[in-house]
């Protein structure tokens, strides 16, 4: 069974009905490790031989956040600042990542619609989430679609539901070898048949 | 048998330690064994006691005074305020019945009206003594049948001094005048018309009001600031002692008159301290209280008559439980509310006594008619635990509904509860944060001034010494989660600390410590959470000197955090040095040489050895070395 390392970021997770809703779905699965940026470096200084230690001991690791200005909450990149040292996950002798796959999961405010050249966001999330696709290829690790939750402004209850038991699906697909076969030509990992099929 | 008034204390002593101690193994309350080892060393069994029995009883009564006292403490005038419907309704309720039916019965059964008024009197009062007892013992005050079963009996305490009154009106009635002679004129009330009764006793409460506020709360200030225990201790019983003496000379109840005063008190930053203080006492005297009872069960009343007086017994607690359980279903209570409340009141009470002899000393009874009635008394308040068995073991587990105590969850404060040990300007500071968030701390502190002040700030502080153990209980340690110690009394602390681990182990301590010294030894005690005051506000200083020698303030930010994580790290290592003195200054020395060649070192490099981000100079260097290794190959 593949180890998960979920590196979440949310600087005010009380009051965030969704994450908290998708937090406590899988924060207790087996082999999944939930660690909470803001509450572990609330002063923004990251333990980084920690951090680093942590990461060796996980197979996949999940970017989790919201979707602020199209980017992560400014801790989570101090982290991605800090840890990601050269020579460790990249330059010349970083290969400590390397084989690692990683994604993000994010939730945004705006739906899916908006997220498009003919929408008032003008890109897609895909496209936004380059640097982090970037990053993870720097680092020698597979980078995979993400996981979203989008338009919460307007999630029902019913539909936050069904998000939280994808989430944890997903968490067990991730476990039990999927291939990076399973994810071409899709732009969220939400399509993929296994969870379409739970998704009716 | 009886013997030197030490050999009694031995009896009375023994006797209480043995038959408690049985009485507790078998999961029985301790009302039991007491009343069990009074009747072992009374008269009919042992001997140990004789005839002074009565008179131990009549001392041991304070015991009830002192209790009302502590429960006035716990009840704030708000709320007893709030609760003034239900002392007048269920108390005229119950009292009212109970009178009724038993005169009824009484009269039905042969006795002279008279007679059968004076027995529907001392019938229709219960006894606080054992009802509050269990209550307390059970940690029931907090439920509906809590505040029932104490609303009822305060009303009995207000309804006695009537009765008592009304006593020698009846007297005055039968035939033979000459009758009086037993009679002597007990207080300054009874002498009175019915209507000033009424105003003396508004005004001896006015008084107790303004004594407890204007004399007795600043006379507590004088004495804590005098710093000897002792004198608290003195000036607890002088409060009590006084109101009871007030009440005695104008006839009211002292019981009373003590609740009153506690009530009065139960604002005021003593309250903890003098729950403490009385606390023992009041349990001991209560002891005594419920063994003279034991003793004075007359045995040779009950092999006379046996079947009478089982007869008047149970037909009496009959009629009792019948009126009680009427009271509670007017109430609304529930079921399971309902039974507790009526098997719990259902005895004749310790007023009885009072009431019986009076009458006696006045020719309304007789002797045979105060011996019964005396007997039955005895029999129903040492009944009374064992129906209160029967009740919870085979009557309430069938019924279901039980009432558990409210917690009300949506508060943080109420469910976490913290207690703050000094008050000081560290500890202030912690307790305004919390407040700033909603959670409300018990808050400890040893100087009275500061106590008062605070308190009129809103912050509820309590005085006390809080390396006593029961003062932390009455301030609730038991259901804390957090005690923080915010002294800078290394030896406060680490009594404190004893106590969590010998008691409460699950508790946390957060301590603020003064320096690195004494936090070595806390941490050595096996204390995880230290706070060094000096540590972080050193830093700050220093940190924004050197910002204003030009030095960058992110850099620096991250230079403090890395320095207190190297401090905190030798201060752990160091604490587990051998405590032979050469080796730790040598360890020690060492460790600061470390330090210092660190800091050399960040001092030489500009930036500290771990904290190569954001670097470009670095990356370039190592890229440098990449290149040139590449190249030499």
């Amino acid at each position: 069974m593949k180890k998960i390392l979920i590196l979440f970021s949310h600087p005010k997770l009380e009051k965030s009905r969704v994450n908290l809703s998708l937090i406590n779905h899988i924060k207790d699965k087996e082999n999944v490790t939930l660690h909470d940026l803001y509450d572990e470096y609330p002063d923004f200084h990251i333990d980084v031989p920690k951090e680093q230690k942590l990461l060796l001991q996980h197979d996949i690791i999940i970017w989790h956040h919201p979707f602020y200005w199209y980017s992560c909450p400014p801790l989570m990149k101090q982290w991605i600042d800090m840890v990601l040292e050269f020579n460790w996950a990249y330059g010349p002798e970083g290969k400590a990542l390397q084989n690692k796959t990683c994604l993000n999961a994010i939730t945004t405010g705006g739906s899916k619609e908006v997220y498009c050249s003919a929408g008032y966001n003008s890109f897609t999330v895909e496209q936004f989430l380059r640097p982090f696709e970037q990053t993870a290829n720097l680092c020698g690790m597979t980078y995979l679609p993400p996981f979203a939750v989008m338009g919460t402004h307007n999630l029902s209850e019913e539909k936050l539901n069904d998000y939280k038991i994808n989430y944890g699906k997903l968490i067990d697909l991730l476990q039990a070898e999927l291939t990076i076969n399973d994810f071409e030509k899709i732009s969220f990992i939400n399509d993929i048949p296994q969870l379409k099929a739970h998704n009716t | 048998m009886t013997g030197s008034l030490l050999f009694e204390a031995i009896v009375f002593l023994a006797g209480a330690i043995i038959c408690v101690s049985i009485a507790k193994r078998l999961g029985l309350s301790s009302v039991i064994g007491y009343l069990l080892a009074g009747v072992l060393i009374g008269p009919y069994v042992l001997g140990f006691i004789g005839e002074e029995g009565e008179d131990i009883l009549h001392f041991a009564e304070f015991g009830v005074v002192m209790m009302l006292f502590l429960i006035g403490l716990e009840i704030e005038p708000k709320n007893f305020w709030n609760m003034r419907k239900t002392i007048l309704g269920m108390g005229s309720i119950q009292v009212g019945g109970t009178m009724l039916l038993s005169f009824f019965l009484f009269t039905l059964l042969g006795f002279n009206w008279k007679v059968a008024l004076v027995i529907s009197m001392a019938v229709a009062l219960s006894s606080t003594a054992i009802a509050m007892q269990t209550i307390k013992e059970k940690g029931l005050m907090e439920t509906t049948f809590g505040t029932s079963a104490f609303s009822i009996l305060l009303f009995q305490d207000i309804v006695v001094i009537f009765m008592i009154g009304a006593m020698p009106l009846l007297a005055n009635m039968s035939d033979d005048t000459t009758a009086n002679n037993h009679n002597e004129s007990l207080s300054l009330i009874e002498s009175l018309p019915l209507g000033f009764q009424t105003l003396a006793i508004i005004a001896s409460v006015i008084v107790i009001i303004a004594l407890g506020r204007y004399v007795v709360v600043p006379m507590l200030r004088k004495v804590a600031k005098t710093g000897v225990r002792e004198l608290l201790i003195a000036a607890a019983f002088l409060i009590v002692f006084g109101i009871s003496f007030i009440m005695e000379l104008v006839g009211l109840s002292p019981a009373l008159g003590a609740f009153l005063g506690g009530v009065v008190l139960s604002n005021s930053e003593f309250k903890h301290e003098l729950e403490s203080t009385l606390e023992p006492f009041k349990d001991l005297l209560l002891g005594l209280f419920f063994m003279a009872v034991g003793a004075s069960i007359n045995f040779i009343v009950i092999a006379k008559s046996p079947l009478t007086i089982a007869g008047f017994l149970i037909g009496v607690i009959f009629l009792k439980a019948l009126v009680l359980f009427i009271t509670g279903r007017a109430f609304n209570l529930k079921l399971d509310q309902k039974l507790l409340l009526t098997f719990s009141l259902a005895q004749v009470g310790e007023f009885a006594f009072v009431l019986l002899s009076f009458a006696f000393g006045l020719n309304i009874l007789e002797q045979e008619q105060m011996d019964m009635l005396l007997v039955i008394t005895a029999l129903s308040m040492a009944l009374t635990p064992i129906i209160s068995i029967v009740n919870e073991r085979f009557i309430l587990p069938k019924v279901g509904t039980k009432e558990s105590i409210q917690r009300p969850m949506d508060h943080i404060a109420k469910s976490h509860k913290i207690i703050l040990v000094g008050f000081g300007h560290f500890g202030s500071t912690v307790g305004r944060f919390l407040r700033s968030h909603g959670v409300e701390a018990t808050v400890l502190d040893q100087d009275s001034n500061r106590v008062d002040f605070l308190r009129k700030m809103g912050f509820e502080v309590y005085y006390g010494d809080a390396t006593r153990l029961d003062l932390l209980e009455s301030a609730g340690i038991a259901d804390a989660k957090i005690v923080i110690i915010a002294t800078n009394k290394l030896s406060v602390t680490k009594a404190i600390s004893k106590i969590v681990d010998q008691k409460y182990p699950h508790i946390e301590l957060m301590i603020r410590t003064k320096n690195r010294y004494d936090a070595y030894e806390l941490l050595n005690l096996g204390r995880e959470h230290i706070y060094r005051e000096s540590l972080d506000t050193s830093l700050a200083l220093a940190s924004d000197v050197l910002h204003k020698l030009g030095f960058r303030k992110y850099t620096l930010n991250r230079q403090v955090k890395n320095f207190i994580k190297y401090d905190e790290a030798s201060l752990r290592r160091l604490a587990k040095a051998p405590k032979q003195e050469a080796d730790y200054i040598f360890k020690a020395r060492k460790e600061l040489q470390e330090q210092e060649e660190l800091l050399n070192s960040d001092f030489k490099r500009g930036i500290v050895a771990f904290d190569n981000h954001w670097d470009s100079d670095y990356i370039r260097k190592a890229l440098e070395k990449v290149t040139t290794k590449y190249n030499s190959k």
